[in-house]
């Protein structure tokens, strides 16, 4: 890979103590440094600047007039209001279930915890048709539900439920090994101290655990703002009613309107990038507060 | 080190009132929410029967969206396999400035939404992007058709092999390879005969996690696919254009191939973590005189 | 082949791991690097082997410049603190591994390497183990293991990092000898890096003391034991008396303590650091001194009794106010002293700092002309 060699070669060239520094011990730096580069590169940053150029190709107040648009601005209260339910929901269960997992034995755990991963291999599409079969007023939960009252399909609650299944792994897996981790000696040490059940979860257990549970959620919140083909089926799809914006964002490209379809998803794009660098600078705090590290 | 079972250690919940209360709520709700889709899926494309079954798995247009996507699943995982690895290696093994940045970097297509991805791809390399629009002058097309749909998926599942291995990596120190070095081997030896051995459950894993990934990509797909019958749909997209066309059977036919690999990718995952426990278990019973 | 290290600076971001450091590492011989943590002897192992870039300075193999050859051509054994085993081969592959990464040329036939691999097997006492993973090996077997490893392309230098931290003490003992056997075999030119000062007194024919990026002291175990460079060696080897006041007319004084300094023309503050087998007891006052003391504690340790004191009437701030000193067991038999019993300190050689020297002056009142006792091991 010459273009590899020849960007190592750069870097050695321009910052030498930053080429030649202890990576000299160790094999491979600049073929690895290479390949990352030119992928990373190619891969991630470069279609960034299409979106940069469509946008900036428009006027500050063309821009704002398409992110303002009524049925847009409902589409973001409809995806984060349903996002954020199901990251809350997400938040319960997915504790509920890392707990019972680390905390307990029981016939099917083995299955049931492998079948938390599901949602993450699974691919979108099929989750959203199913979720919408199951949820159907004539689908075997719909059914059910729809005796009670409750309507799912094709409502802001089918959004909730798309949501909170597709991103349930990440709550449960960012809580689990924490959980793993806990020394009983904290417990047993409250438990002498004559601390009921419900104290030490609530001083000791729980303290450590709420990093873990808030990295989770807010992942799961990333994540649910974009979702897109699991959403699709079951929400129906309603202009200002049951619309998320990553659909509003494919509506406008099929209309061929690519300048109001940069603008909202550079809006979308912002803001999951925030969140991003947030978890992780919040992540690296939160692990060295604990760790020491 | 089952706590539980002791009553000596007793931790908090494990009282035998609260204990079946969770377990049971949690199973509820993993079996309502997880397990039960999973069964529909596949009870919904035996809904007219095995001879349906078959017959709509092997459509021409099912075929050939099976084709597709394995295609594009072929092009993608192994790109994604040299990077992950190049990128594990770099960031695990050496420090330099803006180390910490590259990790994060890779999360990127983890916290974007699919459609945004797809977007970002078609704005740059369609015909009026700047990159699209020179290519069509050597008149190449790279969206709606499989091109843009191997870039977008390459995209979207850059972060996997990566994340497989950098904790390992990480974890597992430079030690070995350092003596590997002392001891006169080249690179290439050395990531041979220590590296890899030693993240070999971790690739697989990431391999398979991929490729799971790469097959069932949708949002991003659907943006540069053109959504040709025929010639730019991948499986899932197959999937919804059945769906779409109130053909349920036939949409959950395909959808059953997709679930199966998810299950394959769970059962997988299900193994390298059961074979990583066994080392660790035999690691901790190791101090003999 | 000797090792030089000549002006080596090494800096890891503000902190300063090794300032200026020079030595001469003698062929054939086994050197210990000998300091608490952050004293800069591992930095300065790794640097010599290649594995660290020093900021500036040189290091020579036999006068040949060696400080921009990389590790890999250095041709040096090098023993990690947590062994570095290869994990996924077994015993035999791991010894085999630098053989078999020879280049092509200089590559022996595959029956050498093995022949060579059944060698070390031998040598270090564990041929039934050739095909067993590191994993089912005890802390002991595998340090054997790295070290057969890092011999077998015969290098002419070994440098081991804390190779015996991990273990227990029993193996550690065992694995001392052994490791000094194999020098004595072979005769590498090898150096050893451990916080251990019993190890390093106990195994090394050249101790290289060193604090804080410094070199402190560089002497045979013997001849450091028995004359410490500096107040920071001293407190380093072991517990040591002190006895801190101000020098008037050729004595030492504070509060009630007394010790008549012999050829001492110095007046002003002084500190005296007496090693617990300078000092005897006795149940009245010497003529030189007068230092006493109440028994705090006595243990039966191994083959002398300890003893440890607070002095009466003065303090000693050097050594958390507690003295201790060596009787034996016939000593001990008779006069059996119990805790709070009162004794005097009476000081046969000492070591007198005074103000701001770094180097102590030895004051001697011995009264025959033998040397005090010299304990090296116990």
């Amino acid at each position: 890979m010459s273009t590899a060699n020849q960007a190592s070669a750069v870097i050695q060239q321009r910052w030498p103590r930053i080429g030649n520094r202890s990576k000299r011990v160790l094999p491979g730096f600049g073929l690895s440094l290479g390949i990352s580069l030119l992928f990373i590169s190619l891969i991630l940053m470069l279609p960034l600047t299409g979106l940069v150029m469509e946008v900036s190709a428009m006027s500050f107040d063309q821009f704002w007039f398409v992110i303002t648009d009524p049925r847009v601005v409902a589409s973001y209260k409809v995806t984060a209001l349903a996002a954020l339910s199901a990251s809350l929901f997400n938040g319960v269960f997915g504790l509920l279930l890392a707990w019972v997992l680390v905390r307990y034995e029981f016939p099917g755990k083995r299955l049931i915890d492998a079948v938390v991963d599901l949602p993450f291999a699974l691919p979108t599409a099929v989750a959203g048709i199913v979720l919408a079969t199951l949820f159907a007023e004539n689908g075997w939960y719909g059914q059910w539900l729809s005796k009670l009252g409750i309507d799912v399909a094709f409502t802001p609650v089918g959004i909730v439920v798309a949501m909170a299944f597709t991103s349930l792994p990440f709550v449960v897996r960012t809580v689990q090994p924490v959980l793993e981790e806990l020394a009983p000696e904290d417990e047993e040490a409250a438990v002498s101290l004559g601390a009921s059940d419900a104290l030490v979860f609530r001083r000791v257990i729980f303290p450590a655990l709420w990093p873990a549970l808030l990295t989770g959620v807010a992942l799961s919140f990333t994540r649910s703002l974009g979702e897109f083909g699991a959403v699709i089926f079951i929400a129906g799809n309603m202009p200002y009613v049951s619309e998320v914006t990553s659909l509003m964002i494919f509506v406008r490209l099929q209309e061929y309107d690519y300048a109001a379809a940069s603008a909202i998803a550079s809006v979308v794009l912002l803001v999951s990038l925030v969140m991003l660098f947030a978890i992780t600078l919040w992540q690296a705090r939160y692990l060295k507060r604990i760790e020491g590290r | 080190m089952n706590a539980s079972q002791s009553s000596r250690h007793r931790r908090v919940g494990d009282s035998p009132a609260i204990k079946w209360l969770l377990i049971v709520t949690a199973v509820a709700v993993a079996i309502a929410l997880l397990i039960m889709p999973l069964l529909v899926i596949f009870v919904e494309a035996l809904g007219a029967g095995w001879g349906t079954l078959a017959d709509n798995l092997t459509d021409q247009y099912t075929l050939h969206a099976i084709g597709l996507t394995l295609f594009v699943a072929a092009l993608t995982v192994p790109l994604n396999l040299v990077f992950g690895t190049a990128l594990a290696w770099l960031v695990t093994r050496f420090r330099f400035p803006g180390r910490k940045l590259l990790i994060t970097l890779i999360d990127i297509p983890f916290a974007v939404s699919p459609v945004v991805a797809g977007l970002l791809y078609l704005l740059l390399y369609g015909r009026n992007g700047w990159v699209g629009s020179w290519l069509a002058d050597y008149d190449m097309q790279l969206m709606f058709s499989w091109p843009g749909i191997v870039m977008v998926t390459v995209f979207v599942t850059c972060p996997f092999v990566a994340r497989e291995l950098i904790p390992l990596m990480q974890q597992q120190g430079s030690e070995e390879e350092e003596a590997g070095v002392v001891l006169g081997a080249s690179g290439w030896r050395i990531f041979r005969t220590i590296t890899l051995p030693n993240i070999k459950w971790a690739l697989i894993y990431g391999v398979v996690l991929t490729n799971a990934r790469a097959v069932g990509e949708f949002g991003a797909v659907s943006v540069v696919s053109g959504n040709i019958r025929g010639q730019t749909n991948t499986l899932p997209l197959h999937v919804e254009l059945l769906y779409q066309d109130y053909n349920i059977v036939g949409a959950f036919a395909s959808a059953s191939l997709l679930a199966g690999i998810a299950v394959f990718t769970l059962a997988v995952k299900g193994f390298v973590e059961w074979r990583q426990t066994r080392t660790l278990n035999r690691l901790q019973t190791e101090e003999t005189a | 082949m000797t090792i030089t290290v000549d002006g080596i600076n090494k800096r890891f971001g503000q902190f300063q791991a090794l300032n200026n450091v020079s030595l001469n590492i003698p062929e054939g011989k086994l050197t210990a690097l000998l300091g608490p943590s952050g004293s800069g002897k591992t930095t300065l192992l790794r640097i010599i082997a290649g594995l660290e870039s020093a900021d500036s300075g040189q290091v020579a193999f036999s006068g040949k410049d060696v400080t921009k050859l990389h590790v890999r051509d250095r041709n040096i054994g090098f023993v990690f603190q947590h062994y570095a085993l290869f994990r996924h081969m077994t015993v035999a592959q791991n010894i085999a591994f630098g053989l078999e990464s020879l280049p092509r040329k200089q590559r022996p036939p595959k029956a050498e390497i093995q022949k060579r691999v059944s060698e070390l097997l031998d040598m270090i006492q564990l041929p039934h183990l050739a095909q067993r993973f590191p994993a089912q090996l005890s802390g002991g077997q595998k340090q054997r293991v790295a070290l057969a490893r890092s011999i077998a392309t015969r290098p002419k230098i070994l440098l081991l990092d804390e190779p015996f931290g991990a273990l227990d003490a029993k193996v550690r003992k065992d694995l001392r000898r052994w490791l000094r056997n194999l020098h004595d075999e072979f005769h590498f030119t090898s150096i050893f890096v451990t916080h251990d000062q019993e190890e390093a007194l106990e195994l090394s024919d050249q101790v290289v003391v060193m604090s804080q990026g410094n070199v402190e002291q560089v002497n045979e175990p013997t001849e450091l034991y028995a004359r410490p460079d500096s107040r920071f060696v001293f407190d380093f080897l072991g517990q040591v008396n002190v006895l801190s006041g101000e020098v008037k007319h050729g004595s030492l004084n504070q509060g009630n303590a007394r010790v008549t300094l012999p050829g001492i023309q110095h007046q002003g503050s002084a500190q005296l650091y007496l090693r617990p087998h300078e000092v005897r007891l006795a149940t009245g006052p010497a003529e030189h001194a007068n230092l006493p003391l109440r028994i705090e504690a006595v243990s039966l340790i191994g083959s002398e009794v300890r003893v440890e004191l607070r002095p009466e009437g003065w303090a000693s701030e050097g050594s958390d106010n507690i003295w201790e000193v060596g009787i034996s067991h016939a000593e001990f038999n008779n006069q059996r002293p119990t805790r709070g019993d009162l004794r005097y300190a009476v000081p046969e050689v000492g070591h007198l700092f005074t103000g701001k020297d770094t180097q102590p002056v030895t004051v001697s009142w011995a009264e025959s002309e033998s040397l005090p006792r010299v304990r090296l091991i116990n």
